[in-house]
């Protein structure tokens, strides 16, 4: 069955059918009941479900995460929503101190099976706390594991997928692309939740994107091609394991290479990947992989929040600079 | 008295005692006086035998005798640290001896006497403060979870453990272990709201040992510990946690009411570290020798000797029985101890998650290689 779906109906659809297909699987969350969250991604859900397994939980973040650790315990698989990014520091202890650390504690005897659901990234002209990037801090983290979806295919497998996962995973949704539209064939066999994928095919340059940066990559990729420049756009898709072997590929054929994404730079996502790419295509290499990030800056109030995060023109930018080595 | 006067007015932290760290508090439960005498209490009966009140006494002793070779091997560098339980041995053989066979309980770092009435191999428990494992006992088949370090994490765990028993329509509880210091936690306070909001089967035994680390109850609490259970609306308890009986009667109660629905119960064991926080830790800067001395007098293993032996439900040929299983028990853990091996360099690796990752597997093959590039091989 095809069907268009908004990344947000997708992910409602995904987690309908966690629900139906094990009696474990239970969502708790702040506002997610009656309500159906305050992005209305679990709408409809504890009409069908019951208050047991779709459970308005009191505010109370850390409450979330170590009450969810008690429940996998007992063989529960709990999908926590953190009502935004900036939420989930109250959590961070519980997230880094006990669900990150439990299986290995108790060397596999306690799989951790929690799926933290994160709305992140900015765009949306939000106060403060609800624009942010958190991924950098869980993935430094051994013992998470750390996705990002980017449009509503993945968002309507990858939600059961990490599910069904018996790791933790910390699952970031990107906020702002919500209601961005995509046909979804819900009988096709969907791809590897931990691969990243090539969405676009190019021989100038690598730009790689996750998240709600992917569109970004995708509007300068046919920026590029208009000035006659050919970009490949790899999704990365999966953040803590990175699935850099299509990106090495790729690099090996274009010589350059641009990570994006909106968090801070200094520590994030793309130094790492960098450092990869460099150890493993040096001899490859025609340029210096270069990052294009939010600034190492606090996330700034609504107005300034179009200078702070990266848009097609600062991609476009980058991608001059790495052409011009 | 202005209104800003009243408001900000304290409660005496320990109504009616002129320090609080002494051990002559009101509103202890007891059914064991420090002498030894056997008393009812209006709220809390014990049906106990002979041969039960034996095995409590034989608990005791143990779980000591233990600590004190655990303690000497410590200092003899065959133990990093130790975290000992002198003084709490009551407290935490009561609480243990209360669980059913399918409750679950979820220790701090210091419950090794929970531990050992759970049938946890005390050289399960060594392994961790020698540093070979997290912890080597099986938290699943013991239903004695792994020691949480993190202060308080753990009462979450046992909430939501606790929510999970109420939707299997199990007729089990949980037993959160926590210490007067975590009472300031916030998590601590969130597992107390969340388990009173759900009517989750859980038990919070806090043993108020007087002081975290060096910082004593006063700075953590201007209101008597159990009198918290009431602003979140279940039912707070306080029991002389130097009395082995006690603590089991007000402990089976609390576990009984959640099994039958009727949610959470706070216990404020009132005892004392008589040791060291740990063994890198100096307790003679910040307490008062005379305090430990009073403390003393109220020594939980002592008081029930004493009354087995009054009453004649033990003869000395118990008491010398138990002692030399003491010292058979300090030989096996001492040879345990010291033979332990290590554990392989790749364990590392191994168990970081349930689905090994492309990366983490190289990095292990790394490893491997890089130690096998010496001559002969060290692991």
């Amino acid at each position: 069955m095809t069907e268009t779906l908004t990344i947000g109906k997708a992910l409602n659809l995904g987690l309908r059918k966690a629900l139906e297909d094990d009696a474990k699987v239970m969502l708790m969350g702040e506002d997610i009941g009656k309500l159906g969250g305050v992005f209305r991604i679990t709408d409809g859900l504890q009409k069908d479900f019951g208050e047991d397994r779709v459970v308005d939980t009191p505010l109370a973040e850390a409450g979330i995460l170590g009450t969810a650790v008690g429940l996998t315990m007992r063989g529960y698989r709990p999908v926590c929503e953190i009502q935004f990014d900036g939420f989930v520091f109250p959590a961070y202890n519980q997230i880094v101190t006990q669900v990150a650390k439990i299986h290995a504690r108790s060397r596999g005897k306690l799989p951790m099976p929690i799926v933290i659901r994160i709305p992140f990234g900015g765009g949306i002209g939000a106060v403060e706390h609800h624009s942010e990037s958190p991924e950098a801090y869980f993935a430094h983290t051994a013992g998470l594991k750390v996705v990002a979806v980017s449009n509503p295919v993945d968002a309507y497998w990858g939600i059961q997928q990490a599910i069904a996962h018996p790791d933790p995973i910390v699952f970031l949704e990107p906020k702002r692309r919500y209601w961005e539209k995509a046909k979804v064939d819900r009988d096709a066999t969907p791809e590897p939740l931990f691969a990243s994928r090539v969405v676009r095919g190019g021989d100038d340059l690598t730009l790689l994107a996750y998240g709600p940066m992917v569109k970004t990559a995708l509007q300068a990729a046919q920026a590029a091609a208009d000035e006659g420049r050919s970009l490949e756009v790899v999704d990365l898709r999966t953040i803590s394991p990175l699935d850099l072997e299509p990106v090495y590929e790729s690099v090996r054929r274009t010589g350059r290479c641009v990570v994006v994404h909106e968090a801070p730079l200094t520590l994030g996502l793309g130094a790492e990947i960098a450092a990869r790419v460099t150890e493993t295509c040096f001899h490859s290499l025609e340029a210096p992989v270069l990052r294009v990030g939010g600034y190492d800056t606090p996330y700034p109030p609504s107005k300034l929040e179009e200078e702070y995060l990266p848009d097609l023109d600062r991609v476009l930018d980058a991608v001059d600079r790495s052409m011009g080595f | 008295m202005t209104a800003l006067q009243h408001t900000t007015e304290v409660v005496d932290p320990v109504p009616g005692a002129d320090a609080p760290h002494l051990p002559g508090q009101p509103d202890l439960v007891q059914l064991l006086t420090p002498e030894g005498e056997r008393v009812e209490h209006p709220d809390y009966s014990l049906d106990i035998t002979d041969e039960e009140l034996r095995g409590l006494y034989r608990d005791l002793a143990l779980v000591r005798r233990w600590d004190v070779e655990a303690t000497a091997l410590q200092r003899q560098g065959e133990l990093g640290i130790w975290a000992s339980l002198l003084g709490q041995e009551a407290a935490q053989v009561g609480a243990g001896r209360a669980l059913a066979a399918d409750d679950m309980a979820f220790p701090t770092y210091r419950e090794h006497g929970v531990a050992w009435t759970r049938g946890v191999d005390p050289l399960h428990v060594m392994s961790l403060f020698r540093g070979v494992d997290m912890g080597g006992w099986d938290p699943v088949a013991t239903r004695f979870n792994l020691y949480t370090v993190v202060i308080g994490a753990q009462c979450l765990h046992a909430t939501g453990y606790a929510m999970g028993l109420q939707r299997d329509g199990a007729e089990s509880a949980t037993l959160a272990f926590l210490g007067d210091g975590a009472t300031s936690q916030g998590e601590v306070n969130e597992a107390l709201i969340w388990a009173s909001s759900y009517a989750a089967p859980v038990v919070f035994f806090c043993q108020n040992n007087q002081y975290a680390i060096s910082v004593p109850i006063e700075r953590q609490s201007r209101a008597p510990l159990f009198h918290r259970a009431a602003g979140f609306g279940f039912p707070g308890v306080r029991v002389d946690g130097n009395d082995v009986l006690a603590v089991l009667a007000v402990t089976r109660a609390a576990l009984a009411a959640a099994r039958e629905g009727q949610g959470p119960t706070l216990i404020e064991a009132f005892t004392y570290r008589m040791g060291a926080h740990t063994s890198s830790d100096d307790p003679s800067r910040y307490r008062l020798a005379s305090e430990l001395e009073e403390w003393k007098l109220r020594d939980p293993i002592a008081r029930l000797k004493a009354y087995l032996s009054r009453s004649g439900k033990a003869d000395a040929a118990f008491f010398t029985g138990v002692d030399a299983e003491g010292d058979e028990l300090a030989a096996r853990l001492r040879k345990g101890t010291i033979e332990m091996p290590d554990p392989a360099g790749t364990e590392i690796f191994d168990h970081v998650y349930a689905e090994q990752t492309p990366h983490l597997a190289a990095q292990r093959a790394e490893f491997v290689a890089y130690h096998e590039s010496f001559e002969g091989g060290h692991q």
